[in-house]
């Protein structure tokens, strides 16, 4: 009798075993980090996670109750501040989590599409942001749209969109650009996932030395947060 | 915003730092520096029970 499994008939089935081999459960839901992860610099990945979920929220909040409720009432003004303060927070956080991950060439190991899809969000976050601005429904919106309308025609992409159309940039803003940063951002999230966090340099170059076949899985990496941690080793 | 008014004017246009095709509000340049004093201090500064956490792994 052979061992070798036999492959799943179905489509959902081989989804099914292609996505656990990708990603097995104790790599997508690790136990432990590696020790290097301890540090402050580490903290703006969540940080930004943790800004755009407040955004996503209060924005779900502000599209249920409309302009004239986050114009012309205390908690509408309260939920319209909350919503643009946690936007500031989310570019201040993803900016210092970007020149951290710079700085560490965190695109080593093989983390190349880790690195383009945080790039590729945080461009795509700055259009997300800025069709807010024109969705206002006030003067200041009015104003922004007229520059920007000049600035983007004097650079040759005013004929792809309108942002004096309201419409538009509505829906630019609440659908189409924040669906697309948090399909990035879950994309990223699961590439850490999958690749680890990047080690930084010291470590790489004594697991090279050493001939660790990965810097990730060297147990003494392991934070020992359990009696099986350092068996268990960080994900990779 | 009326008790930032109470502290800052804010009745005038933006502050505004040209040099020479660079132009920058003053409101973006502290914004700018609250980050680079960030990113220093997140390097800087022990992350609570770090090492420890190295002292039980080696």
């Amino acid at each position: 009798m052979s061992a070798t499994p036999a492959r799943p008939p179905s489509w959902t089935g081989r989804v099914r075993e292609a996505a656990v081999d990708a990603l097995p459960p104790e790599k997508l839901l690790p136990d432990t980090q590696p020790t290097y992860v301890a540090s402050w610099i580490y903290v703006f990945g969540v940080a930004s996670i943790a800004s755009l979920v407040v955004i996503i929220a209060s924005g779900c909040i502000l599209a249920l109750k409309g302009p004239a409720w986050w114009h012309y009432t205390g908690v509408g003004h309260f939920f319209n501040s909350i919503h643009l303060w946690a936007v500031e927070l989310f570019f201040f956080v993803m900016v210092v989590h970007l020149w951290g991950k710079y700085w560490m060439a965190a695109w080593r190991g093989g983390r190349t599409r880790v690195w383009i899809t945080g790039a590729v969000t945080f461009l795509v976050a700055i259009p997300c942001a800025l069709t807010g601005y024109v969705s206002q429904q006030n003067f200041d919106a009015q104003w922004i749209a007229t520059q920007a309308k000049d600035g983007l025609n004097s650079v040759g992409v005013g004929a792809f969109f309108n942002v004096t159309n309201f419409g538009q940039m509505y829906s630019y803003h609440v659908l189409l650009l924040p669906a697309t940063v948090v399909a990035l951002v879950v994309a990223h999230v699961l590439l850490v996932r999958r690749h680890g966090v990047v080690p930084p340099f010291a470590l790489e170059d004594r697991a090279a030395a050493s001939g660790a076949a990965s810097t990730e899985r060297d147990a003494t990496l392991a934070i020992a947060e359990g009696p099986s941690a350092a068996a268990d080793g960080p994900s990779s | 915003m009326s008790v930032m008014g109470a502290i800052i004017n804010l009745n005038h246009p933006a502050h505004v730092v040209e040099w020479h095709f660079i132009q920058l509000s003053v409101a973006n340049i502290v914004v700018i520096g609250l980050m680079i004093v960030v990113f220093v201090l997140a390097i800087v500064l022990p992350f609570p029970g770090a090492a420890r956490r190295r002292g039980e792994s080696s």
